[in-house]
């Protein structure tokens, strides 16, 4: 199934194939093997797909209408939602997609802490994600500017402001970020560039972020490799379509059930009043997937360091392939890390909590214990648990384990 | 599936005590039976239109709502007045046009097609008016407070005499629900603020239930099709998701039989 | 596998298919609908003009729905020109009687059929309008007689409401 030549059929698919070989490409990705014993935690490279494609559509057709402009942006936005054909359900999709993007990506990233999938040699495939990360971050963070609300106002001036923090130049920066002395009409116009661009540069990623995956082909819950492809192995094309396609149903529903029924509870009312460059808002926080490292910032006393904090607890990521020094993948075979995975797990919550929170009293030294642990998982006990830890005894090929584990499904699915 | 169980019970703890702590934080806010709220959710039409008499007769005399068109009155969804009965309503309200032939402005009665005429021409000429506070601009109201129609509401009928040991400057008012207790809006409703047509007894409570309505309608101005569409939608994607989950069976069962 | 299985599995990958399909086809209706004119623009008044400046034989132009109106002032040498008009000469035959409600008034799309430039008054060989994209002549009743143009420029809905003024839309 995997190694052989593709030779297409017909005299024109050759003749076209041999030019282009897209014919070879779509038969590739067909037929890719796949671990057959893969579970749900496992569709949501799928699902993600379709987050961003459903972004791209959605927020081509939102520029059609929204004019980036300080003095209009607001406006046609309420023309978006009250005028435009459709127009409330496409921003709804959007501005609700974005949190689903998010909420599928940290299912996507858990889960590969869970299964070691970044581990040897899927390095490439994780880096390359945690930049795709970074770039979701940071279009996120210009769409939600581009309303002109006074959240899109104020979470601007601070997060640019974050900048400032630089020594030095960092004035400078914050100025040649803004086009002028303050979040203004420049500031948003060259937004809303790099949020229309960010998104094709993503696409493109994740066209690399498969391609490397298609390289030593996917981890599976088990953790070891594919031994014998035949029997270990299915083909892409329709059992794992089919079951990411069930899984992405369940998926549009939660989806569905936000756009229409509480569109707005993922955002913050403050946003639906326009921006105003004269009042603050009592309590500035960022959209509920940035929370996390917000907290971190605001656990540090000191502009620079917390900067600093903020910006190693995404980057000590891409370091994990060689923190974790365990061998062992999956942590199915790891009681220990097990155990230290859903701390963090918890403690990664808590810190998107407390990032909710008023930065004072009791929320603060949580935070700070919270930041702590947070870098001590990874500089610390991953290191230190791949020499210490004693693994369970791993299975010598996936076949074994994926009849145990059918058996189970069949008799939960009884029930 | 344990691992499952793990995630469900930590985020039910958590939410747990989010709750807890903001009710702590916060009074309880009024409560009434809005009739869209639900999945099959509906504006209440007679409080639609007697919300916009109460709108134009008591609010807009400060407050804008700059969003909205005199058209929307007649639209599908909302107050659902007649064409005709929208046409008069704007054409009650002047607004100025041009520049005619002559290069001037001029003042004429209003049609469908023209935005809400504002009490004020500009912030500083409605801060001047109003002892240095902005009457907020009301088309998005219900969605820019948190707490939405309850707050809103709560905040009508939150009038108090303040407390002891509570002084207030002029021109500043005491209401139990307002955010630090303090408001620069006079009581608006009372009893029999407006007269309305329908019959129904213009009770504080009422008006302020009726206003709020229209208020949640012209900040959210296609909710019943939002609610109608995600009926519809949700329906299908479940049924979908069964044939899919069927197919997906059976497709499996290929090599679930060979194993 | 006995045939009445596979029938049931063919016809529940059928109707998974067929139930895809109708949704994907719902998902891409508001995509498309959403670059139709919005309620707004629906909504846009119609425009009234004072035409009582306007002096026979003299024509202005004014913007309807973001397109030039014409309204001419006709002589009555260009209204017998245009009413004497074989109807087997006219490209797109059609009686001025049909165009002018009142003979003196001639109100119309200024917009050639042709491919939508804004045609010239008093120019071309019929005394008319004469496009200089690709060189269409339209008669003193806004006809087409020589070049590309497939059809008379178009008269939008209008009425008088008054002497003096011209309600478009």
């Amino acid at each position: 199934m995997s190694d052989h030549e593709y030779v297409p059929k017909s005299k024109f698919g050759k003749w076209f194939n041999d030019r282009l070989p897209l014919l070879t490409l779509s038969n590739h990705l067909t037929d890719y093997p796949t671990p057959k014993n893969l579970n749900y935690w496992w569709t949501f490279g799928g699902i993600l797909t379709f987050c961003l494609i459903t972004q791209i559509v959605t927020g081509l057709t939102l520029a059609m209408h929204y004019i980036a402009h300080a003095d209009l942006a607001f406006e046609s936005v309420e023309h978006i939602m009250r005028d435009v054909n459709y127009g409330w359900l496409i921003r709804y999709i959007h501005s609700n997609g974005a949190s689903m993007f998010f909420l599928a990506v940290y299912i996507h990233i858990f889960r590969s802490l869970f299964y070691g999938s970044y581990k040897s040699p899927r390095e490439m495939i994780w880096i390359i994600g945690i930049i795709i990360y970074l770039l979701m971050m940071a279009a996120a963070f210009m769409g939600y500017v581009l309303p002109w609300g006074q959240m899109s106002f104020w979470g601007a001036t601070v997060i640019t402001n974050l900048f400032s923090a630089i020594p030095f130049i960092g004035e400078g920066i914050v100025q040649w970020l803004w086009g002028g002395y303050s979040v203004d009409n420049p500031t948003l116009t060259r937004f809303f560039t790099l949020h229309y661009l960010i998104p094709f540069l993503i696409l493109g990623l994740v066209v690399l972020h498969i391609w490397a995956l298609h390289v030593p082909g996917n981890n599976n819950p088990i953790g070891i490799d594919i031994q014998k492809p035949s029997k270990d192995t299915v083909p892409f094309h329709p059992y794992i379509v089919i079951k990411d396609g069930f899984a992405l149903l369940m998926f549009m529903i939660v989806f569905a059930f936000f756009v229409f029924y509480s569109p707005n509870i993922l955002g913050h009312a403050d946003n639906y009043i326009e921006a105003n460059p004269m009042v603050t808002p009592p309590h500035i926080v960022p959209e509920w997937y940035l929370l996390p490292f917000y907290a971190i910032l605001r656990s540090i006393p000191d502009k620079l360091m917390g900067v600093i904090a903020m910006l190693s607890a995404i980057l000590i990521l891409a370091a994990l392939p060689w923190l974790d020094t365990s061998k062992i993948r999956s942590a199915v075979f790891r009681p220990l890390y097990k155990q230290f995975y859903w701390i963090l797990v918890l403690d990664v919550i808590i810190l998107g909590y407390v990032g909710a929170m008023p930065a004072e009293g009791l929320y603060l030294l949580v935070a700070r214990v919270a930041t702590a642990y947070y870098f001590i998982h990874f500089l610390i006990i991953l290191p230190i648990l791949g020499f210490k830890e004693k693994t369970m005894p791993i299975p010598l090929s996936i076949t074994e384990p994926v009849l145990q584990d059918l058996s189970t499904i069949k008799k939960e699915s009884l029930n | 599936m344990k691992d499952i169980f793990k995630i469900i019970y930590l985020t039910i703890l958590l939410s747990i005590t989010v709750h807890q702590v903001k009710a702590e934080e916060k009074l309880d806010l009024l409560k009434t039976d809005w009739s869209f709220k639900g999945l099959f959710g509906k504006f209440d039409r007679g409080a639609l239109q007697r919300g916009y008499q109460v709108y134009t007769e008591v609010c807009a005399s400060c407050h804008s709502m700059k969003y909205l068109s005199y058209r929307n009155l007649s639209e599908k969804g909302g107050p659902e007045f007649s064409i005709e009965q929208a046409k008069a309503i704007a054409a009650s309200f002047e607004v100025t046009d041009g520049p005619n032939d002559d290069g001037e402005m001029f003042q004429r009665p209003a049609k469908l097609s023209d935005k809400f005429v504002m009490p004020y021409g500009n912030i500083k000429e409605a801060q001047a008016a109003n002892g240095g506070a902005y009457p907020p601009d009301m088309s998005v109201l219900a969605k820019a407070r948190s707490g939405g129609v309850d707050y809103i509401y709560s905040v009508l009928l939150g009038y108090e005499d303040p407390p002891s040991g509570v002084t207030l400057d002029d021109g500043v008012y005491y209401n139990k629900y307002m955010y630090g207790n303090k408001i620069k809006m006079s009581q608006p409703l009372y009893d029999g603020s407006v007269e309305y047509s329908d019959g129904t007894e213009a009770t504080e409570e009422q008006m302020a239930k009726d206003v709020v309505t229209f208020l949640m309608w012209t900040a959210e101005p296609h909710l019943e099709a939002r609610h109608k569409m995600g009926f519809k939608a949700i329906l299908y994607l479940i049924v979908l998701t069964i044939l899919v989950y069927f197919s997906m069976k059976k497709i499996w069962s290929r090599i679930e039989s060979k194993v | 596998m006995s045939e009445k299985k596979t029938e049931r599995r063919e016809f529940l990958f059928t109707a998974t298919y067929a139930v895809g399909a109708v949704g994907v086809a719902a998902v891409v209706w508001p995509m498309v609908d959403q670059m139709n004119p919005d309620a707004s623009v629906k909504a846009l008044a119609s425009t009234e003009v004072d035409v009582s400046s306007v002096e026979p034989g003299k024509a202005i132009t004014v913007l309807w729905r973001g397109k030039p109106v014409f309204i001419k002032r006709r002589t009555p040498e260009e209204i017998a020109e245009a009413r004497a008009v074989k109807m087997d000469d006219l490209p797109d035959p059609q009686k001025d009687e049909d165009r002018a409600k009142d003979p003196e008034w001639l109100v119309m799309l200024g917009v050639c059929t042709h491919l939508g430039c804004v045609p010239l008054n008093d120019k071309g060989d019929y005394n008319g309008w004469f496009c200089p994209c690709h060189g269409s002549h339209y008669d003193t009743s806004g006809r087409i007689r020589k070049g590309p143009a497939p059809t008379n420029m178009e008269i939008p809905k209008y009425e008088f409401v008054n002497s003096n003024i011209i309600k478009i839309g």
